[in-house]
């Protein structure tokens, strides 16, 4: 790490082994890999230089997104929104604290099709993002992409993937842009636990490493790629470790303490700047299923309730309620907020048109005029 | 005009639209300290230097979607394959993003890029190493196809490509490489996409021909004339958008159309171009549309089966006969 931190350093060593035959000895390889540890409850806001209303801004962010989501599970009940759903409730302080390492609308962000989190974090509103899941002209793609596919030019969110891994090597073209203009950029590319077992990750890493672009790999363990736990898809399940072979420095981080998620960000982050790409694995925990769909079969009620119980949110609040920074009464009224938010942006997405049918020829190429086979 | 080889006419719309554009870049197996597998790219790292240049290692997907995030994020790269036989292990990153995120996006993100390389047979290299892949990537809204057949359609379409805002797929041929032509020394010479070329007049009957299969076309006309009937030869030079126009004004004045297509035969770009002039000039016909296509197998090694396998002139040429009922 280039920048001072109270991240503990692990060193592993790994070591060959005699296979023990008889007469000449088999070469003893060993290598020395660095990673680092961020672990919960080992910041604080003042170590991280932030104020109360920063913190503040951060809960509400978190919020606004649990808000968003549970809004948004209902309004998949009722119908009025389709196709597939991937909540992100329970990852929050991912979205939340990798956003304040970056320069947003400058720095680039890319991610897979858990992807309101990250959007409403980069400060997308709630009825673009409402609307696009409604499928309506204002949504944030227009009505062309749904939940997979929130996309915003301005906040540098380069989408919202829905196949598994495609979007890592995109993502290393974007970083590879920065690099190439000088305009110095990074990309923060986002992917679950599942799309480390693609091989484009390892073609992207790799290409990350050899040309040395500014890209923060996040790995966001969830646990779980659909019903497959990490234990059940990982020859190693320490997914950090993946840095290895592509010369990279890599961290692991908690996942529910959103402190620690920014303090590993930032350093990353700046890392990426001095092109130097990274792997970053945070471990986090999903509630909801992989989508509606998904009622979750795989793990038990238990292992669900203790992870609950290690809330981002909750431990944010108990965070500022604890060391004085804020009352019941004030994060109540952030709650108030935040609520008044999501259903000005179901009303809002309600009034919105559908795209008109000859939209569905729009977007498919830049150029005006395309003859279309009709 | 400047008698170059189909290689060189590549080469110089690279050098010519790399010196234009400092967003212009190429990347690819072996094409810089190598100077290309194919020596399209020879002499271009010394030119342009290593960071505009770019070898790659052997990571097909992992290259075509650096392009894709280049282009995403304002550069216009130029991607190599090999041949179009390795991008099978990218074509996710050509289809499913390409082709698609910018429809995904509402529109807010383009891909200025082009995909070049050499497509269709190239030998006894057996089934693996001989794929006509025009048909599949016409199938997917999003791209642009242009298959070219002779040095200066390389030079001026190749221009166009790069210049063009949406991805293109571009095919040339590892046979044509060394072939010599003619080639505009225009300055900024570009042939626009989507435009056919009519490349012979006549009026017996229409033959379409792209890539190595023009030259098929061309040869079974030279055939027929000496039969006395006058074959209109069209080279389409863009899959997508094809040139309806260009066909179906020829089929009306000739009132029969031969296909000659080396993709295999099922759903292939004949497929389209037959249905296309049955539903637009059906009056018109005076005979079933045919085709010659390379037959509906693997492509094998040996070399009798490889020459059957290929679309041939002469059958093509007898196909033109049928459709003028001569024999």
């Amino acid at each position: 790490m280039t920048t001072t931190t109270r991240a503990a350093n692990v060193a592993a060593e790994v070591q060959g082994q005699s296979n023990g035959q008889q007469g000449r000895e088999v070469e003893r390889l060993s290598m020395t890999a660095s990673f680092s540890r961020y672990p919960g409850d080992w910041y604080s806001h003042t170590d991280l230089g932030f104020s109360t209303e920063d913190v503040l801004a951060m809960y509400r962010s978190m919020l606004l997104q649990r808000r968003f989501e549970e809004r948004s599970a209902q309004m998949y009940s009722k119908q009025k929104i389709a196709g597939f759903l991937h909540l992100y409730i329970g990852q929050e302080a991912i979205s939340t604290g990798s956003v304040q390492a970056l320069r947003v609308g400058h720095d680039t962000v890319i991610t897979a099709y858990r992807d309101h989190g990250i959007a409403l974090a980069l400060g997308m509103s709630a009825d673009e993002c409402m609307a696009e899941l409604f499928g309506r002209i204002d949504g944030c793609s227009k009505g062309k992409g749904g939940s997979m596919h929130f996309f915003c030019r301005e906040k540098r969110l380069f989408g919202g993937h829905g196949i598994v891994g495609a979007h890592i090597p995109v993502a290393t073209g974007i970083g590879f842009a920065h690099k190439y203009k000088g305009d110095g950029g990074v990309c923060i590319c986002y992917l679950g636990d599942g799309a480390v077992w693609q091989g484009a990750f390892h073609e992207s890493l790799n290409l990350a490493g050899l040309y040395k672009l500014p890209v923060v790999y996040v790995i966001e363990n969830n646990q779980y790629a659909m019903g497959t736990s990490v234990d059940r898809a990982a020859a190693d399940a320490d997914l950090y470790k993946q840095s290895i072979s592509y010369a990279m420095p890599g961290s692991l981080v908690d996942g529910m303490d959103v402190f620690s998620v920014t303090r590993a960000m930032r350093d990353h982050v700046a890392l990426a700047r001095e092109n130097q790409p990274s792997v970053v694995e945070i471990r986090t925990y999903r509630y909801r299923g992989h989508s509606m769909s998904d009622p979750g079969k795989y793990r038990s009620r238990e292992e669900l309730e203790a992870r609950k119980n290690q809330d981002p949110i909750l431990r944010l609040k108990a965070y500022l309620l604890n060391g004085g920074l804020s009352t019941n009464e004030e994060l109540d009224s952030v709650d108030r907020s935040v609520k008044r938010e999501v259903n000005e942006s179901v009303e809002f997405s309600d009034s919105s048109p559908l795209p008109p049918l000859e939209a569905i020829y729009d977007h498919v190429f830049t150029e005006e005029g395309f003859p279309f086979l009709r | 005009m400047a008698q170059l080889q189909l290689r060189e006419a590549v080469r110089a719309a690279l050098v010519e639209e790399m010196s234009r554009d400092a967003d212009v870049f190429l990347m690819g197996e072996e094409v810089a300290e190598y100077n290309g597998a194919y020596k399209v790219s020879e002499g271009m790292r010394d030119r342009f230097g290593p960071n505009r240049v770019i070898d790659t290692p052997i990571s097909e997907s992992g290259f075509a979607g650096l392009g894709l995030g280049a282009a995403m994020n304002g550069l216009r790269p130029v991607i190599e394959f090999m041949t179009w036989n390795f991008a099978f292990v990218a074509i996710d990153q050509i289809i499913n993003n390409a082709a698609k995120i910018r429809y995904m996006s509402g529109g807010q993100f383009s891909f200025p890029i082009v995909f070049r390389g050499p497509n269709g047979a190239a030998g006894q290299l057996a089934a693996t190493h001989n794929t006509s892949v025009e048909s599949i990537y016409s199938c997917f809204p999003g791209l642009k196809v242009i298959s070219i057949s002779n040095p200066d359609d390389a030079k001026g379409l190749l221009k166009s490509a790069i210049r063009d805002n949406d991805p293109v797929v571009f095919l040339e041929s590892e046979f044509m490489y060394g072939m010599r032509g003619e080639v505009s020394e225009e300055e900024d010479y570009l042939i626009p996409i989507g435009k056919a070329r009519i490349a012979r007049e006549g009026d017996a009957v229409t033959i379409v021909g792209h890539n190595k299969s023009y030259w098929r076309a061309m040869e079974a006309a030279e055939m027929l004339e000496a039969d006395g009937y006058y074959a209109e030869v069209i080279d389409p030079r863009t899959i997508r958008p094809f040139d309806w126009d260009a066909v179906v004004s020829s089929v009306r004045k000739t009132n029969r159309l031969v296909i000659v297509d080396e993709s295999n035969p099922f759903a292939s770009v004949s497929s389209e171009i037959a249905f296309q002039v049955q539903s637009r000039c059906f009056d018109y016909l005076d005979a079933p549309v045919r085709r010659i296509t390379a037959k509906d197998t693997p492509a094998p090694y040996a070399k009798n089966l490889m020459t059957y396998y290929l679309p041939s002139a002469e059958d093509t040429y007898q196909a033109c006969r049928d459709v003028l009922y001569l024999d």
